[in-house]
């Protein structure tokens, strides 16, 4: 094991630790992707929904996917924040003068972000699955690492957000609160964007997270050879690349 | 330990840019308990920052713990403790977890790291509150946590950057009392800051005094009151009309300055008050005006921060004007008047928290002074 691996070990298991002493906070974390899914989806479902999927499945199997993508867009999205109350108190100095690798600390983030998110994702999966969605575990593999790798992307470009707000803060909640709704809604998450104007389809072609979205609704199909699979593959890369490199830039050069 | 040469830090603002440390030059042996000793914006944490390596200077050279802090960042970080300005510890993070966490950052294993969170619990009297969270804590026990958090690797150097401001009296000589069992049980050499004036002048055995970015005086406290500040005798002649005669008479004692008249009363500053005093008295007798009362006072720190600057630390502290470039500062101008002389001489009003308590300022005393240390 090398320092760099200690070092990442460190950060993982320093932020790990709290959410194993009370796992509850995962559940009270995913409130609001469980309303969606409980009472949003059950409405979808009601209206018999989008459910035209090729492969004629139930609507679940159509808004699931969509679920965890929006539950991978606040979560790691909002990352940067336990990381800019640590700026603005003295938890970051303290480790930044400490020989501590500060990639590493990037890093261990990061993982704790991947580990959180995941066990979220497998969560909802399976309370999804008494509703009427149809489990195909090769497909929610794949669907889940394509997932992850975004969030992770997303979380580390959220630390460059916190890093780039310090010490005031505000530009944090600022961008964090413009992205979000126009990239969810522009994602095709919730309803169909089929239905919406030429217009608002053109601008859904620039958020990745629509390609991210049309990917996972085929992967969670277990449809692995759908045109829509390597854009959004790509898309979640693109987004998993840059959050790392421009991190781990941020951070090297933090304080 | 420390050895900075022309230790510079510019930062850039709207229009230009300002020195925040000026050629900062510095040696600290080791074992030594120094005194950084400034009014806000007067450049005390700036240099801080540059020798822990969480700043980089501009220009000029450090070597701090035997390393170079532009060179070898790592090798620094991981000679000294350092605990900064605001609370180490991350909210929601039980304090033991932290101090683990913080043995792990400088390269302990977790075994190790465990028994050393619990030397320095104990160590801080910070056992009970091994479970608990920065949040629940009062903040005396945060600032020994974040002490705590600085001493897990057992550093031979520790930073403390104000570590007593925002604390009460009685949490204050708390914090000190176990900074101070730092000298006495592991001659850890301690490097803090503070506004404090009472704090440098008891805890420290050298005073570093910064004002606009550059060190304006450097030795003990009393080193530097007996030379930059001197001892004030105040006598009040028994007859009112004597006072301008008592005024002459002070005038011409050994090494007299500043002779005031205020009220009824003379003042004087002289080099050695407890032999200036019976010469005065006698002097006023042979000259008839006998002396109705008569009264002598050390110099603080803070007289003699004014007779470099001709300010008060605590009126620079009210008027705060941070990395404040006029050109020129007024050193070495002594300009005090008559009427600011008597309250800072008592030292009283000038430090809000005179009333510590009493158990360290009398351990403070003895080992503050110690002259034998430096030498060690």
């Amino acid at each position: 094991m090398t320092t760099f691996h200690r070092d990442v070990w460190t950060v993982f298991v320093r932020e790990i630790t709290p959410v194993l002493r009370q796992p509850m906070t995962l559940l009270f974390n995913m409130v609001q992707p469980l309303l969606f899914l409980f009472v949003f989806g059950s409405l979808l479902a009601g209206t018999g929904g989008p459910g035209g999927a090729p492969g004629g499945g139930s609507p679940w199997q159509w808004f699931v996917p969509g679920i965890l993508v929006m539950m991978c867009l606040s979560g790691p999205l909002l990352a940067g924040w336990t990381m800019l109350t640590e700026l603005i108190g003295g938890a970051m100095e303290r480790m930044l003068v400490s020989p501590l690798n500060r990639t590493a600390i990037l890093v261990g983030r990061t993982l704790k972000e991947f580990a959180v998110l995941l066990a979220q994702a497998v969560l909802i999966i399976v309370m999804a699955v008494p509703l009427g969605f149809d489990l195909r575990p090769a497909g929610v593999l794949a669907g889940l690492l394509v997932l992850v790798l975004f969030g992770v992307g997303l979380g580390a470009l959220s630390y460059v957000l916190a890093i780039a707000s310090h010490p005031g803060g505000d530009l944090f909640w600022a961008v964090t609160q413009f992205l979000m709704f126009p990239l969810l809604l522009l994602s095709g998450v919730l309803l169909p964007l089929d239905a919406g104007p030429g217009w608002l389809r053109a601008a859904a072609t620039l958020n990745p997270v629509y390609y991210l979205v049309e990917a996972e609704r085929a992967l969670f199909d277990a449809r692995f050879a759908d045109p829509a699979v390597p854009p959004g593959l790509l898309a979640a890369a693109a987004v998993a690349a840059i959050g790392l490199i421009l991190g781990n830039r941020a951070i090297r050069r933090a304080i | 330990m420390i050895h900075a040469r022309g230790l510079t830090r510019r930062f850039k603002i709207k229009g230009g840019d300002v020195a925040a440390v000026r050629g900062l030059d510095l040696d600290v042996p080791a074992g030594q308990t120094v005194a950084f000793l400034g009014p806000n914006g007067a450049g005390k944490s700036t240099s801080l920052r540059m020798l822990t390596t969480l700043l980089a200077p501009t220009s000029g050279t450090a070597v701090v713990a035997g390393r170079d802090v532009t060179a070898d960042p790592a090798g620094v970080r991981a000679r000294i403790g350092y605990v900064g300005q605001k609370n180490g510890a991350g909210d929601g993070f039980r304090a033991r977890d932290e101090l683990i966490t913080q043995g792990c950052c400088y390269g302990l294993s977790r075994a190790h790291a465990r028994r050393r969170a619990d030397e320095v619990l104990e160590l801080l009297d910070l056992l009970p509150l091994a479970r608990r969270t920065p949040g629940t804590l009062s903040g005396g026990q945060r600032r020994r946590l974040d002490i705590a958090l600085g001493l897990v690797h057992r550093p031979g150097l520790i930073f403390l950057d104000e570590p007593s401001t925002g604390l009460d009296p009685q949490s204050r000589a708390d914090v000190w009392r176990h900074v101070l069992r730092l000298r006495t049980e592991y001659d850890t050499t301690i490097f803090f800051t503070t506004h404090y004036l009472e704090e440098a002048d008891t805890m420290a055995e050298r005073v570093v005094i910064i004002d606009h970015g550059r060190v304006i005086a450097d030795g003990t406290a009393d080193r530097l009151k007996d030379e930059l500040a001197g001892d004030r005798l105040a006598v009040t002649p028994a007859e009112a009309a004597g006072v301008t005669r008592a005024a002459e008479v002070a005038a011409r004692l050994a090494g007299a300055a500043e002779v005031t008249v205020t009220g009824g009363t003379v003042g004087v500053r002289v080099p050695d008050a407890r032999t200036a005093m019976p010469e005065y008295l006698r002097a006023l007798d042979a000259a008839g005006v006998p002396a109705a009362s008569a009264e002598m006072t050390r110099p603080t720190l803070d007289d003699v921060f004014l007779s470099l600057t001709g300010r008060t630390l605590r009126e620079s502290d009210d008027a705060r004007p941070p990395a404040d470039d006029a050109p020129g500062t007024p050193a070495e101008t002594p300009t005090r008047s008559a009427s600011d002389a008597p309250p800072t001489g008592r030292g009283g009003p000038v430090d809000p928290a005179g009333g510590r308590a009493p158990d360290a300022s009398g351990d403070a005393d003895t080992s503050g002074t110690a002259a034998g240390r430096g030498a060690r």
